[in-house]
């Protein structure tokens, strides 16, 4: 919502309060101002000038040489291009210094050897349209006519000087979408009583106003005839309609309107249009109820109907676009067709035009949702339709017809028709809130000596314990709530900052604690832990292997999604780790190792879909390759289960290298999977990749060790270079010589790999806790297990 | 002639000691002089043909001679130990200035550290961590928090829906409402119970979804932190003072906090908070948009309505709750000027924290 500082201060005292003070103190307290725009600041030096004589320009054909009076008794050479200016004629003169919108300076100068000490301006060049000046749409200069001061400051002769503030008004608080609105919140926040008192005069008027369908109420004495002698209203729906009132006038003049009117719609950005499209619109922006005027010529049988739009039912709308209707809007239609979406958009066969004698103001109230959907489903969110679906009062539309004809009376552009019509349900009584001033103090933590003060300068009535709500609060409805407008007049700043008392102490549970855990592991194998999107694409997602760690899934799938590649929920998080391996690798980033701990969902029985903890770890470059990750993994689920994985091989699916990959258990449960990736996949050769399920690892999760006491006897070492068959897996020869070599054998690691040999050299470590083993024992136990690798493997020992 | 012979064998013994360069021909001048065959034993082999009255003499000289002998090996060998050591510091010499090798440490994303931050912050004001689903039900998304069924915030433009009821959780404030019900659960409808499991003292980080197309601001995923506190007389004051140890824990002591009213549906009264711009302490700059301050969150005493519907009597009991998006916390402490850089995972950037 933008609102004039020049406006808001006929309701306001706003003296000594500059529009950056205002814009702080009602932020403060609840009106977030978001800019603060200075109109008329950038035209400086420019003025009313007269052209005393024009001649053409020696030495150019398409120049004139005009001297102009502005004002000081020297009247200046200028020189112009245009047309179109008369001796006589008031212009605007840019004199030498001055400054145009757009940061243009105007400095003396010559043209074609003649000085010209300024520049006569188009309206364009000084930010105009036709519409917000007459003349300035000219293909020339602007030629002001009668009624200028010569030497006048430009700004100041076309009200160009204002300040508009630009609020952001919360959807609670629609009264706050108008200038009245905005008054009283600036008044409360100010202290200072409201002036002009247009608002207390037009309530009174909305109150003697009665309520009967077809009613009226008599504006001027005597003379007939009135609005019911030419229009019956018709409210088919009044839950989507509570309230419509109309009035007519007569004899209307079409002319642009005045330009105060004109100034301030332009400054709450509304382009001026005519002088009833302006009023209907000042009277919107003024009291926040948006208003239509119909041309009556076009109400077909004098009447009009506020009904659901028949099946199939178009009408092409004030901005020449054909609209589909369905039953779910309202419409505003004569006898036979709609004339107008209700609280959206006038239709066009009604519109305003320079031939309209006689018009209907319609001011309503229309169900906000009603008015938000049927705006949405036809994608045209208005002024007016913005205001509507937040709520309205429905006590304001009275008063804005009232404050309609006068403004068209003012302007002399018509003849109100005496009699209003009006139709609906009866308003609401006032709701009273129930609320102690102790009540509202704890709440709050703070002492407000003045509550009842605090809430009777926002329109509220305080009495009998409790708080009468004035009808354009529509959201105060508990005594919360009067703690809140109590609080944000007070100063939310001014309410101390204390801690709450605590009787618990903080903690993680053991989850929490060990998922910690998990992510230091990660981090201290040298991992960045990465953050990506939980929705992925059809195609990622079916490169994925079966989500859920082997069993088949069906993935949760968006209605909605910003695009297909975000569409699809993550069964797995390999997709998202594929593509910022992807990323990285096309940034020319020569290694990248990455993890992250996320959810991936698993649709299920129910109506919410299974969301499982995944770990995923994977890289490329930096020595990665298969054996690097899996001594990363070994290294991580030893530490963390303090158990041993196994690794068996598995042919992988889809992303990954099927000669390169295994499946990955502890004791028996399949954690996941860990793998190269497939060569078509395009990232750096070994690149590498590992998805466990994390909540099995956390459940397997061993954080307390065990200590176990320092060995006291040596130790006996003896080095085996075996030959294998082709096919044998290290994993089973490992098996064999754990087996065989009993409770002696404390430690066998692999120390070298020939390949072509097909052969594996193997260092063993043979000791006893209670005695120092003797060679003998070693050697037996090294015949014993080259006998059984020999008859279970067909293992021989390298010669 | 012995006498002579000792003393010409002291003469090339010294000489010979003094030229050795090396401890291998130290040696071998060792053994040369002193060794069984060596030059001092032949020379006292003459000693037999000295009278008896000549020995003593001839003896003392000959010991005396050995004597020098060796206590110039000695001072060669300890200089020759000394130069040879000198020299091997020499030839060991390194370039210090050399870049040290690779040792590859990982690192927690930002916004990890600063969520770890927020956590240790609130586990010392004595709350818990909470977990709920991302995908939620529009019940606990907005229902229970006074969410009305028309709200734009439910609008398929702003959020993401698996059927009419089903959606990606917009706000973490869900979680409030399955903290109270699981409290109130607990219960099994046993009546004069209704303290037990209050109060109620949570945090509850974790992804939210709304429909916003990705750019240097927005981004259809990004990460909350809520906060619930339910307490016989909590107050306003005390969501301001969390708030605050929170903001002074994050970003230093001289951290300044605004509270603007604002409206949410499920908490009365409400506030936006500001933290004053660090770049130009609340004069206006480009990075605050001229405004000194920069909106970082909303929140508010937890609406009646909202309690009632949980069961939790709101004449008895009050609380304050907030959401703070940890993308803008940290964004503001790492001065991180495009939110897509949290998400695109490039380690030219994840390697900077």
């Amino acid at each position: 919502m933008k609102c004039s500082y020049n406006w808001l201060k006929e309701y306001v005292n706003l003296d000594g309060v500059s529009p950056k003070e205002l814009a702080h103190a009602l932020t403060m307290s609840g009106s977030k101002v978001e800019t603060v725009t200075e109109l008329g600041a950038d035209i400086q030096k420019v003025v009313a000038g007269k052209v005393l004589s024009i001649e053409k320009h020696p030495d150019a054909d398409r120049l004139f040489v005009c001297s102009v009076d502005v004002g000081d008794g020297a009247p200046r050479q200028i020189i112009t291009g245009a047309t179109n200016v008369f001796a006589g004629a008031v212009v605007p003169a840019a004199l030498d210094g001055a400054l145009l919108p757009g940061g243009k300076k105007i400095k003396t100068g010559k043209m074609r050897g003649l000085e010209s000490q300024g520049m006569l301006c188009s309206g364009e060049e000084l930010g105009l349209d036709e519409h917000d000046q007459p003349g300035a749409g000219a293909d020339g200069i602007l030629i002001l006519g009668d009624g200028f001061t010569v030497g006048a400051d430009i700004v100041e002769a076309l009200m160009l000087r204002d300040t508009v503030l630009e609020f952001e008004i919360t959807n609670n608080r629609p009264d706050c979408l108008s200038v009245i609105g905005l008054a009283r919140e600036t008044a409360a926040t100010l202290r200072t009583p409201p002036v002009g008192c247009t608002d207390t005069l037009l309530k009174e008027e909305g109150k003697k106003a009665s309520l009967t369908e077809g009613g009226g109420r008599e504006a001027a004495e005597g003379s007939s005839p009135r609005i019911t002698d030419y229009l019956t209203v018709t409210v088919e729906d009044t839950v989507l309609c509570p309230r419509y009132s109309a009035r007519m006038v007569n004899n209307i003049q079409i002319q642009p309107s005045p330009m105060w009117m004109r100034r301030r719609l332009r400054s709450c950005g509304i382009r001026p249009i005519n002088n009833i499209v302006d009023v209907t619109n000042y009277v919107m922006l003024e009291l926040g109820q948006p208003m239509h005027a119909f041309d009556y010529a076009c109400v077909q049988d004098k009447q009009l109907v506020i009904r659901a739009a028949r099946p199939g039912e178009t009408l092409e709308t004030l901005d020449g676009k054909a609209r589909a209707l369905e039953p779910s809007m309202l419409v505003i239609a004569d006898a036979h067709n709609a004339t107008a979406v209700a609280g959206v958009m006038g239709g066009a066969a009604s519109e305003i035009t320079e031939t309209t004698t006689t018009i209907v103001f319609e001011s309503a109230n229309f169900n906000g949702s009603s008015v938000r959907k049927t705006a949405l489903s036809l994608a045209m969110r208005t002024d007016a339709s913005s205001r509507f679906e937040k709520g309205l009062d429905p006590a304001a539309t009275l008063p804005a017809l009232e404050r309609a004809c006068a403004l068209l009376n003012e302007l002399g552009a018509g003849t109100p028709i005496p009699g209003v019509i009006d139709c609906g349900i009866p308003p609401e009584e006032p709701v009273a809130v129930q609320f102690t001033e102790k009540q509202i103090n704890e709440h709050l933590g703070v002492t407000i000596s003045n509550v009842n003060e605090l809430l009777e300068s926002l329109g509220f009535t305080v009495k009998d314990g409790a708080a009468v709500v004035p009808s354009w609060r529509r959201d105060v409805s508990i005594w919360q709530d009067l703690a809140e407008e109590a609080a944000r007049l007070f100063g939310y700043d001014n309410i101390p900052s204390t801690l709450p008392p605590s009787k618990n102490q903080g903690w993680l549970t053991r989850e929490q604690s060990l998922q910690a855990q998990l992510h230091e592991l990660c981090v201290s194998l040298g991992f960045y832990e990465m953050l990506t999107y939980s929705f992925i694409g059809r195609r990622q997602h079916d490169a994925a292997p079966d989500g859920n760690c082997g069993c088949e899934t069906e993935a949760m799938v968006l209605r909605n999604p910003l695009g297909e590649e975000h569409s699809i929920m993550r069964t797995s998080l390999l997709p998202s780790m594929l593509e910022v391996l992807t990323r990285n690798h096309s940034a020319r980033n020569p290694e990248a190792h990455l993890y992250e701990i996320s959810a991936v969902y698993i649709k299920q029985g129910g109506q919410l879909p299974l969301e499982s903890k995944r770990l995923i770890l994977g890289g490329y470059g930096g020595g990665m390759d298969y054996f690097c990750l899996k001594g990363a993994v070994e290294s991580l689920i030893s530490r963390f289960c303090r158990k041993e994985a196994s690794f068996s091989r598995d042919n992988g699916k889809h992303s990954f290298h099927p000669g390169r990959c295994a499946g990955v258990s502890i004791g028996g449960r399949t954690l996941g999977m860990i793998g190269e990736l497939h060569p078509s996949l395009g990232l750096p050769k070994n690149a590498a990749v590992c998805e466990l399920d994390a909540d099995i690892l956390l459940e397997l999760a061993q954080p307390d060790a065990v200590f176990a006491p320092l060995p006291r006897c040596p130790a006996i070492t003896r080095d085996l270079a075996l030959v294998c068959p082709k096919d044998t897996a290290a994993a089973e020869l490992l098996a064999v010589i754990r087996k065989t070599g009993g409770s002696l054998l404390e430690d066998c690691v692999l120390f070298d790999v020939f390949e072509k040999l097909n052969s594996l050299a193997y260092r063993l470590i043979f000791r006893a806790p209670d005695r120092t083993l003797t060679d003998e024992e070693a050697d037996g136990a090294i015949s014993q297990l080259l006998k059984k690798l020999k008859e279970e493997l067909g293992v021989t020992i390298r010669t | 002639m012995l006498r002579e012979n000792l003393e010409e064998l002291r003469r090339k013994a010294l000489e010979a000691v003094g030229n050795a360069k090396d401890a291998a021909s130290l040696e071998n001048i060792r053994v040369w002089l002193l060794g069984k065959k060596g030059e001092l034993t032949s020379v006292l082999k003459q000693m037999g043909t000295l009278s008896a009255e000549e020995r003593p003499a001839a003896g003392a000289l000959a010991n005396e001679v050995r004597a020098a002998i060796e206590a110039a090996l000695e001072e060669a060998s300890a200089r020759i130990n000394q130069s040879e050591m000198a020299a091997r510091l020499d030839a060991e010499t390194i370039d210090v200035t050399l870049p040290g090798k690779t040792f590859r440490t990982g690192r927690r994303h930002p916004m990890q550290a600063v969520l770890d931050d927020v956590v240790k912050i609130f586990l010392g004001m004595g709350f818990t961590v909470a977990e709920g689903p991302e995908v939620e039900t529009t019940y606990y998304c907005f229902d229970a928090l006074n969410i009305e069924p028309n709200h734009p915030a439910r609008d398929p433009q702003d959020t993401f829906y698996f059927d009419d009821d089903t959606i990606l959780r917009t706000q973490t404030s869900s979680v409030q409402i399955r903290i109270m019900e699981q409290r109130d659960a607990a219960l099994n409808g046993a009546p004069g119970a209704r303290d037990v499991g209050l109060p109620i003292r949570i945090i509850s980080p974790g992804k939210t979804f709304r429909k916003d197309e990705i750019d240097a601001t927005h981004s259809p995923l990004f990460h909350q932190i809520e906060c619930l506190a339910v307490d016989k007389g909590l107050t306003m004051a005390d969501l301001k003072g969390a708030l605050q140890t929170m903001m002074t824990g994050l970003y230093g002591l001289d951290v300044k906090l605004r509270f603007r009213p604002h409206h949410f549906p499920y908490t009365e009264p409400s506030a936006e908070v500001d933290l004053q711009c660090f770049a130009c302490r609340g004069e206006g700059c480009r990075m605050c948009k001229n405004e000194g301050w920069i909106e970082m969150l909303g929140s508010g005493m937890v609406h009646p309505a909202v309690l009632d519907r949980c069961n939790i009597d709101s004449s008895v009991y009050s609380g304050f709750a907030f959401g703070v998006g940890i993308e803008r916390l940290t964004m503001m402490r790492y001065k991180i000027n495009d939110l897509r850089l949290l998400y695109e995972n490039d380690v030219r950037f994840l390697r900077q924290f």
